[in-house]
Formats: structure tokens, C-alpha cells, sequence
């Protein structure tokens, strides 16, 4: 059966009564126990997004605490280093705490309150959906706790101090790899556990349906900023234009491209090959993985012939997950987006060469998509427009580059 | 032709007692030692679950993510699962076994694939943790054509509604979650709450096998004695974790605990 994109229908909306896009992806693979936390919210969210005051609210809040729009700038000296095509940037990580994921972390702090919830938790890999989260909880008067991999915990201490400087409680997670998925999975207990006072912030386009769209309807606004910015610099919408993502969970990417899912804008998402010459990778589309259950979501997952979840390695904690957003599965399948890899050392190259040529300084993550757009451009010509989305800033990664490059610089 | 699980629930009502359940981890910790322990208390147990472990589950608590890691590491795999429940059977043809675990291994396996392997080595029933009414209804389907009985979790947060519609698309047996929570918690709610709930789910239809898991230890196992039967599970994987580190053999004292347990509810 060939998958399809229905026109005129959100992407997040394009699943059947199963909750499963294309037949085959998401759904609700959850405990009893969250059936009704999950319908409520389900419940709540339907409700809200047609709400006029509450979309007020958000856009009080994107525009006056997250900050919008974010630049959009031209990489001038880049696509002059590269010859071919022109390559811009969307400089997400001036919105407020650093990274995309702030949008979703203020939404769900807003529908945390409208759902009368005292306590709020999440997960985080790379640090950012954590500081993001603490910080809007305090913001909104709620009491957070956040779960990270102790292995991320060590690898991202900036995000870790902002963390803890919000007040928030953070659970060291020492089962499995120590890494997100293991931050997923011991939120998602903690939330079993305790449905019925905490409202859980799922910190990318992942688990069960719900969270996947109120994720995804957050981040939205990234496109939708976009989209004006892009039109107001070339008069148009550029008739040969890449979007260029890292996706991880794929909450950043997804937020990229969604205004414009009915232009003729080539999404490109590029995942985490992990280090030259190793096997593991954090790259389920790219390396043909199969479909899986994690988290309550059918998806192209690592994982091995059993169905136990595979091991993954990559030098961004925020890509470093065995799988990947149903949304990304279905626009892999209707082809309406291509995904590709950069590994380590290709990421590292990226982070250098953009951080010495330019006024940013991409993270680890985006440093994946420019990595891509590198190799790409060349072979364009300048009529091409590459657009990446710069969605975290190196700061954050401080150490793990002086420790690969020898010194870091902004 | 009454299913070895009904039948089990028959013999317990005629003694006037809850049945006895039990939950260990297949390959726990080794798969020499897991069946040891299933034919060691199956002397005192009426119905014996036994857990197929995936590395990620997202309603285990630690107790049981210990017994399923150590399963694992020792390289437990799903046929290993089938041989340990087909050795069991030939000893114990009438001991009902229910298989407990995640969907990712029976969807990996392939529905048909696994329903055929539990067939052949004689399982009885199934606990998918991950697979709610009504997204389970098409596998339940496919169960109950092969004679093995779909059980289906009620928790506190379901509503009538939903309770209603899961009782009357329910097997041979109906498992009650005690309280909010991953398994291996304290139990935070009071038996006489936890009797209250499960009485309202029982008049929905009475002659359904009801009975009730998460939280249940030696301690409380006596207060909550009226139901139909009474899942001991966390409590046994750490009486195995606790024997290990004492160098004791898990097979011996799980033996003596679920004897003990079986003592406070004749
Ligand atoms: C800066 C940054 N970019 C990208 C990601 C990947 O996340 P996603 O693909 O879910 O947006 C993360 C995740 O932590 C991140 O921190």
C-alpha cells in the first residue's frame, strides 16, 4: 500500500482512529493505568487547541518569555567557504534557554495549569528539554522534577546547573544505557505512578500519541516564523529549497518543516551516525532499521531480531535514542522527506568550521544538519537555497569538544 | 471444556480460598534455575505467571527490572521462554502458566508466529502490559481461537465505562491493579480500599475471575483474602536478588516464602 499525505489536514492529525499514522506508525502502546491520563489529555488538548483565548495565551508567551520571532540569517562567509549554494540559518538558539525546546516545555506548562496539576515532570537527553522544562515551571509556579541518564548527566553539566539553578529536582537514571531512553522510560514510570497529581512532559515528538502532537504543534512555530521570514527575503517561497534538520526525536525537525509540508521546500533529516568506524549509530531511518514499540509508539526502531531495544552511541546526548517520531516514519514512507546521517567526527568538523566562519556556534546536534548541508552544497548552484535550523548552541557541549578538538571557541 | 486457569479458580473457591500466583522472570537467574523455581512452588502456587523480559519496559519497577536484567545478561531469549514453560508442562501438564511481558517481542515474533510457540509448549494465558482495550482486541481475538486466555488489566484510573466493555471482553481471568504504581511498590493504598475497588468491578459480573497484583507481600497478603486470587510478584524477585548476593540458592527460599505465603490465606 503506497502511504500518503492527505492535503489539507495537519500533519499531527493525520493518523487514523487508532491513533497510528499510515496504519502502521504510533498509537497507544500504554499501561492501563495511563489510559485515562492519556484520553484526559487527549481531551484537554483538543479543547485548547481550538481555544481562542488559550492560543492568545501561547502567543503572549512565545512572543513575550520564549522570544519571537528568532533570527533568520544569511551564512554569508559559509556559502562563500562552500561555492554553490546559498545557505542560510534559522537561529533558534536565541529563543529563550538556548534550543527548540522550550516551546514545548512552555505548552505543556500552560496545559499542566489549565488541567489544575501541581507537579510536573520530564525527561531529557542533551539537558535542553530539562533546563526548558524547569525554567517554565518556575515560571508557571510548578514544582518539577527532572529525569536524565547519568551518563548525560556527566556529559552536559552546563544544562545540569541550570537545571538544578531552577529549582527543579533532577533523578540521576543509572538503568540501561544511562542515556534518554532510559530517561523516557523511568519518567514514564514515575508517571504511572503518580498520574493523578503530576502532569508529564514528554520532551520530544515521541510516546504516545498525544505527547507526539502537543510536541509537535509546539515546535510549529519555528515554521511558522519561518515561513514569513522566508517570504519577506526572496519575495517568495524559494522554488528549490532544502530544510535541513538533526533529528533525534525528531520535535526540532518536525517544528521545521511543518508550514511548509504543501510547498515544494526538500526536507532533509539527518541523524546521528555515532563514531567513524563503530557499529553502534543513533540512526533508525538511515540504516534500515525495523518497526518496533518504544515508549508506546510503533516506529523504525534499533533494536535487535528479538524486539529487545538496541544500543546506540553518538556524541550528541540530544540524538543519542534507538528511535525516532512516528511523524518522521510516516514522512519517510510517503517520501515526503529524505533522512541521511553525519557521524561524530563529520558533526565535529561542522561545529568548527561554522563556529570560525560565523557569528553562531551550533551545538552538537544542528552541527549533524550542517555537517549535511557541507556536503551538499558544493554541488549546488547558487539559484539552490539550503536553510538549516541551528536549534542549540555549542555552549552546552563545551567539553566534550575541548576534550575531541583540544580548545573550544564560540 | 473449562481451561486449566478456571479450573484453578474452581478447586481454590471449593477450599474457600484465593488462588495463589505468582510472577518470577523467565531465565531468572539462569534458565536451569527459573525452572527449578517454577517447580518448586508450584507445590504451593495455584497459577503461575512467568515473565518474558524486555530491556525497556515502561511499567516495571526496579525489583522486576533486576530479575529481567539478570535474565537477559544470561542471554534469555524467547525460544528459551517456550522451552522452560515446555519442560515445566511435561512434569505439571495441569499447572496453568500465563506468559507476562511487552508487545515489542510478540510483534517482532510475529502475532501467529508466538500464539503457535505458546500452543506448542503449553501456555495458558497472556499479560501484554503495553496493549490496552481496545488495541488489543484483534489479538484477543486471535488468543481466544487458540484456547489460551487474553487477561486484561483494570487499573484505578479506569473509568466504569471502560471496566465495563473490559469485563465483558474478558477471558478466564481479570487482573486488578491495587494502586497507582509501577509493580513493586509499597502499597499505598489501604486493603480495605483496594477490597472496595475490586468489589465494584466484581458486581459487574461476579462469576468472573477477579484477582489482584502490585504491592502484595507477606504482610498484606492476608488482608486482601476475600478475592478470587492474589498476585505475589516483586516480593519473590527480590527474595531471588537478596539470595544471590547472600550466596543462598533462590530455588530452596523461594520454595519456603511462597509456602509461607500460601499459609496465610488457607
Ligand atoms: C540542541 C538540540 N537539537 C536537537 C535535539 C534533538 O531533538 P529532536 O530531534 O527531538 O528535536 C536536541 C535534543 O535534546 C537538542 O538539545
Amino acid at each position: 500500500m503506497k502511504l500518503k499525505i492527505r492535503k489539507n489536514l495537519a500533519l499531527i492529525d493525520q493518523h487514523d482512529k487508532n491513533f497510528m499514522y499510515g496504519g502502521k506508525f504510533g498509537g497507544n502502546f500504554i499501561p492501563e493505568t495511563l489510559k485515562k491520563p492519556v484520553d484526559d489529555l487527549t481531551n484537554l488538548f483538543a479543547k485548547l487547541r481550538k481555544d481562542k483565548k488559550f492560543l492568545k495565551e501561547r502567543d503572549h508567551y512565545f512572543k513575550t518569555y520564549v522570544g519571537t520571532p528568532t533570527p533568520f540569517i544569511k551564512l554569508d562567509n559559509l556559502t562563500d567557504h562552500l561555492g554553490g549554494a546559498q545557505i542560510y540559518a534559522k537561529v533558534v538558539s536565541e529563543a529563550n534557554g538556548g534550543a527548540h525546546k522550550i516551546y514545548n516545555a512552555t505548552v505543556h506548562c500552560l496545559i499542566a495549569k489549565k488541567a489544575k496539576k501541581k507537579y510536573i515532570v520530564g525527561d531529557t537527553g542533551a539537558g535542553y528539554a530539562g533546563k526548558m522544562l524547569s525554567m517554565a515551571a518556575k515560571k508557571f509556579g510548578l514544582k518539577c522534577k527532572i529525569f536524565m541518564g547519568a551518563k548525560d548527566i556527566k556529559r552536559q553539566r552546563p544544562n545540569v546547573e541550570a537545571i538544578k539553578k531552577n529549582g527543579a529536582e533532577i533523578v540521576s537514571v543509572t538503568t540501561g544505557s544511562q542515556t534518554l531512553v532510559d530517561a523516557v522510560s523511568e519518567c514514564m514510570r514515575y508517571w504511572v505512578s503518580n498520574c493523578d497529581t503530576t502532569h508529564m512532559c514528554v520532551g520530544s515528538t515521541v510516546g504516545p500519541n498525544i505527547f507526539i502532537k502537543i510536541c509537535a504543534w509546539s515546535t510549529a512555530q519555528i515554521s511558522r516564523e519561518l515561513f514569513s521570514q522566508v517570504e519577506e527575503e526572496f519575495g517568495k517561497i524559494p522554488r528549490k529549497l532544502k530544510l535541513i534538520n538533526c533529528v533525534g526525536g525528531g520535535s526540532s525537525a518536525a517544528g521545521f518543516w511543518n508550514a511548509f509540508m504543501n510547498t515544494t521546500a526538500e526536507f532533509i533529516g539527518v541523524e546521528a551516525g555515532g563514531p567513524k568506524n563503530s557499529r553502534l549509530h543513533a540512526a533508525p531511518l538511515t540504516n534500515g532499521s525495523k518497526i518496533g514499540i518504544l515508549h508506546g509508539a510503533a516506529q523504525y526502531v534499533i533494536q535487535d531480531k528479538e524486539g529487545q531495544i538496541g544500543s546506540t552511541e553518538s556524541i550528541s546526548a540530544g540524538l543519542d535514542y534507538p528511535g525516532i517520531s512516528p511523524l518522521h516514519c510516516f514522512l519517510k514512507d510517503t517520501k515526503r522527506a529524505r533522512y541521511t546521517s553525519a557521524n561524530d567526527e563529520e558533526a565535529l568538523s561542522a561545529y568548527k568550521l561554522v563556529s570560525r566562519l560565523e557569528n553562531i556556534s551550533p551545538s552538537l546536534e544542528p552541527s549533524h544538519a550542517f555537517a549535511e548541508a557541507i556536503k551538499l552544497a558544493p554541488k549546488l548552484d547558487s539559484t539552490e537555497v539550503i536553510i538549516v535550523n541551528s536549534c542549540g548552541d555549542s555552549i552546552k557541549d563545551k567539553d566534550i569538544i575541548k576534550e575531541r578538538l583540544g580548545s573550544y571557541t564560540r | 471444556m473449562k481451561s486449566k486457569i478456571a479450573l484453578a479458580f474452581k478447586n481454590c473457591k471449593r477450599e474457600k480460598r484465593p488462588a495463589l500466583i505468582t510472577y518470577t522472570v523467565a531465565g531468572d537467574n539462569t534458565k536451569n534455575n527459573s525452572l527449578k523455581i517454577l517447580n518448586a512452588i508450584s507445590k504451593h502456587a495455584d497459577i503461575l505467571e512467568l515473565g518474558f523480559p524486555h530491556n525497556t519496559p515502561i511499567a516495571d519497577g526496579g525489583q522486576i527490572q533486576g530479575s529481567s536484567h539478570r535474565a537477559l545478561k544470561n542471554g534469555i531469549k524467547l525460544k528459551d521462554v517456550f522451552q522452560i514453560v515446555k519442560k515445566f508442562k511435561k512434569n505439571n501438564p495441569d499447572k496453568p502458566i500465563i506468559l507476562m511481558g511487552y508487545f515489542n517481542l510478540i510483534y517482532q515474533n510475529g502475532e501467529n508466529n508466538f500464539l503457535k510457540s505458546c500452543k506448542f509448549s503449553g501456555v495458558d494465558g497472556l499479560i501484554i502490559v503495553d496493549l490496552p482495550y481496545p488495541e488489543n482486541k484483534n489479538f484477543a481475538y486471535k488468543c481466544k481461537k487458540k484456547s489460551i486466555s487474553f487477561i486484561q488489566l483494570i487499573s484505578p484510573t479506569t473509568s466504569k465505562e471502560r471496566m465495563k466493555k473490559i469485563v465483558k471482553d474478558s477471558h478466564d481471568m481479570i487482573y486488578y491493579i491495587s494502586m497507582l504504581s509501577t509493580t513493586g511498590g509499597k502499597l499505598k493504598v489501604s486493603p480495605k480500599k483496594i477490597i472496595q475497588n475490586y468489589n465494584t468491578i466484581k458486581r459487574i459480573n461476579p462469576k468472573k475471575n477477579l484477582v489482584i497484583g502490585f504491592g502484595i507481600t507477606e504482610k498484606t497478603i492476608s488482608s486482601l483474602k476475600s478475592a478470587n486470587g492474589l498476585v505475589v510478584g516483586s516480593m519473590l524477585c527480590k527474595i531471588i536478588a537478596k539470595s544471590l548476593k547472600m550466596r543462598q540458592n533462590p530455588v530452596t527460599k523461594l520454595a519456603k516464602v511462597v509456602y509461607n505465603l500460601k499459609n496465610k490465606i488457607l
